[in-house]
Parts: structure tokens; C-alpha cells; sequence
């Protein structure tokens, strides 16, 4: 998919919260109400290690980043703020 | 229907039967379907075989055959190669008749070029086996191993690689790093969009979604009538 724009604000939350919600199979209300300290890796037990593959993938294809394995760390999948924060920061770069 | 349809001898390396998933009553309409790979086959499965249910009942045969070394095959999939793969769905193509064809994720990148029809969620070579490399480096990691995706494309290419359980040779990992399917005249895209839900090859679990599937139907359906798709 090619993202001709680039994603801000809550749009860009709005894309990453229905990211989580399909790769994770969670009800999308309960993915809606996630806040900066949601807890996500080590807190939903749908996030396993297999999870957090599909759901980096997804973030690529969908918010149109590169993910390098050096990014991946406890901290941006700690939390949904965490995460939310990663792709800002990768969209910016 | 459960049946067996026979890939010619250089696809597999042995020319062995597979087996055919069919809906065939001999109508004018018959769909070849080639299906998703490795884990996502296993997700998509049940989607699959829900989607020619629906098709059967429209009146049009679909057909569902074993890629050499996936499913049920007998043969090693670490000697299968993207050509190899790409030939045997073109006799397949062939030995059963197929009007169209209906492609699914990584089946994109084998549907036969000669045939009119679809591309569901197609997915590209270089994504597949980023999604598989990456699942691999992370359940190393927490396994206490560091290994790069750089190493494991390195090592991939000479020796192959089995990633997620799915032993891949040398010559379909390097195929792969480049394979973009091409939707040749007659083909087009239908995106996950169109069919509306979350995939469910992003499931943990196979898992079914009959509205998914009606409205994937439908639309191959009413394609063929030449309604608007």
C-alpha cells in the first residue's frame, strides 16, 4: 500500500490502534480506548512473539516504514504510548 | 470433493499425485484457486475451502490443487522452487480445465498468466519473507540467540532456511527476495478492502468469517455475469 500523505495526529492513531485491533483480533472498542499507558507486550496475551511479527509487518505496510531488527525493543512494545510513539518518531525520520 | 491431480515430473522432481480440493460438476465456469503459503495456508484453509463452497453454490466449479511440498504433498518442500511452483499451476491449469483463476496472498505470484481472474491480498515475494525472517529473529531473541535478518538472508541463499517450520531451498528463498507478482491481462486486484474485515492470515489461530467469504464470492460471481465487480 502506498501512503501518498503523511499520517499525524489522530489519524495516524486511529490507523495504528485498527492495526492492533486486526492483527491482534481484539474488539475494536477495546483497541479505541487504548491510552499513552496501555499496556500491550507482556500485557495482552494475544501479543506473543509471533504477534509482535505480524504486528510490525502490518505497521510497515500500513504506515509505509521500514522496521530494522536493531529497532525492535522492550520499551516501544511495552506500551501503547511506546508504540504510538515509535511510529511517530519513524514517520518523522 | 477430495480428488488427486498429477504435476508434471520436473515440478516436483517425482511427478506424484497431489491432492485436488474440487467442486466439480463439469460447468463452464471452473475456477482454478491457488492458494496462500506456508502458515498463512494453514490460516486461510478453512476462508478457502468456504469461499468454492459458495462459488459451487453459484453455479461455477472451483478447483483447489496441492502446490508440490505444501499440504498433503509427499514431496520435499525444500527442493520446490518459485518456477517449479509456477509450472505446476499452469499443467494444473491445463489437466483440470480452468476458465479462470482466483489467487490468494502468495498464490499471486504463481497464478497462471493465461488465465483471467483475481488477485486476493495479493502479497509480494520480499514481504512474505520479511513477515517469516522477522517471526524467526524475535522468537530468537527470546530464546537468548541474536541472529540478524542480514545473516539469515546470507546463509538462506546458499544452504536455504527454514523459517517458522517451513524449510525453504536456496533457489525459492532467492526467487522470493525479488518476486512481485504481475497481474497479466484479465487479472485484477481484489484488496481486503473490498472485502471488508481484518484478514484473517493475520489470525494467531485459523479461524472462519462466512460474511468474508460471501462477499469474496460475490464478487468473483458476479464478475462472471458481467455485472459490475
Amino acid at each position: 500500500m502506498t501512503i501518498s500523505h503523511k499520517l499525524e495526529g489522530e489519524a495516524l492513531e486511529s490507523e495504528l490502534k485498527g492495526l492492533i485491533a486486526d492483527v491482534l483480533g481484539l474488539d475494536p472498542a477495546q483497541a479505541q480506548a487504548f491510552g499513552p499507558g496501555s499496556g500491550l507486550f507482556g500485557h495482552l496475551p494475544e501479543l506473543d512473539s509471533m504477534a509482535v511479527a505480524g504486528l510490525l509487518t502490518e505497521m510497515e505496510d500500513r504506515l509505509g516504514i521500514v522496521i530494522e531488527d536493531d529497532d525492535v525493543d522492550g520499551e516501544m512494545l511495552e506500551t501503547y504510548g511506546g508504540l504510538l510513539a515509535f511510529a511517530r518518531a519513524k514517520l518523522e525520520a | 470433493m477430495i480428488a488427486t491431480w498429477t504435476p508434471p515430473a520436473a515440478a516436483s522432481g517425482a511427478g506424484a499425485p497431489e491432492l485436488l480440493l474440487a467442486f466439480d460438476r463439469g460447468r463452464a465456469l471452473r475456477v482454478l484457486v491457488c492458494p496462500a503459503w506456508f502458515d498463512e495456508a494453514n490460516k486461510l484453509r478453512r476462508f478457502t475451502a468456504e469461499v468454492m463452497r459458495r462459488l459451487d453454490r453459484a453455479g461455477i466449479d472451483s478447483l483447489l490443487p496441492d502446490l508440490p511440498g505444501c499440504n498433503e504433498s509427499l514431496a520435499p518442500l525444500h527442493e520446490q522452487t518459485l518456477e517449479g511452483w509456477r509450472a505446476a499451476m499452469i499443467a494444473a491449469a491445463g489437466a483440470l480445465r480452468a476458465t479462470h483463476v482466483l489467487a490468494i496472498r502468495g498464490g499471486a505470484l504463481i497464478a497462471p498468466p493465461g488465465l483471467p481472474g483475481w488477485h486476493y491480498a495479493a502479497q509480494s515475494g520480499p514481504k512474505m519473507l520479511r513477515g517469516m525472517i522477522r517471526a524467526r529473529t524475535i522468537a530468537s531473541r527470546e530464546a537468548g540467540l541474536a541472529e540478524s535478518s542480514e545473516a539469515l538472508l546470507a546463509q538462506g541463499r546458499t544452504e536455504g532456511l527454514t523459517l517458522g517450520g517451513w524449510k525453504l531451498g536456496a533457489a525459492l528463498l532467492a526467487a522470493l527476495e525479488t518476486a512481485e507478482r504481475v497481474l497479466a491481462p484479465g487479472q485484477s486486484d481484489l484488496a481486503q478492502s473490498a472485502v471488508g474485515g481484518p484478514g484473517l492470515w493475520l489470525r494467531a489461530e485459523p479461524d472462519d468469517d462466512a460474511g468474508q467469504a460471501d462477499r469474496l464470492a460475490a464478487r468473483i460471481a458476479q464478475s462472471l455475469a458481467g455485472e459490475p465487480g
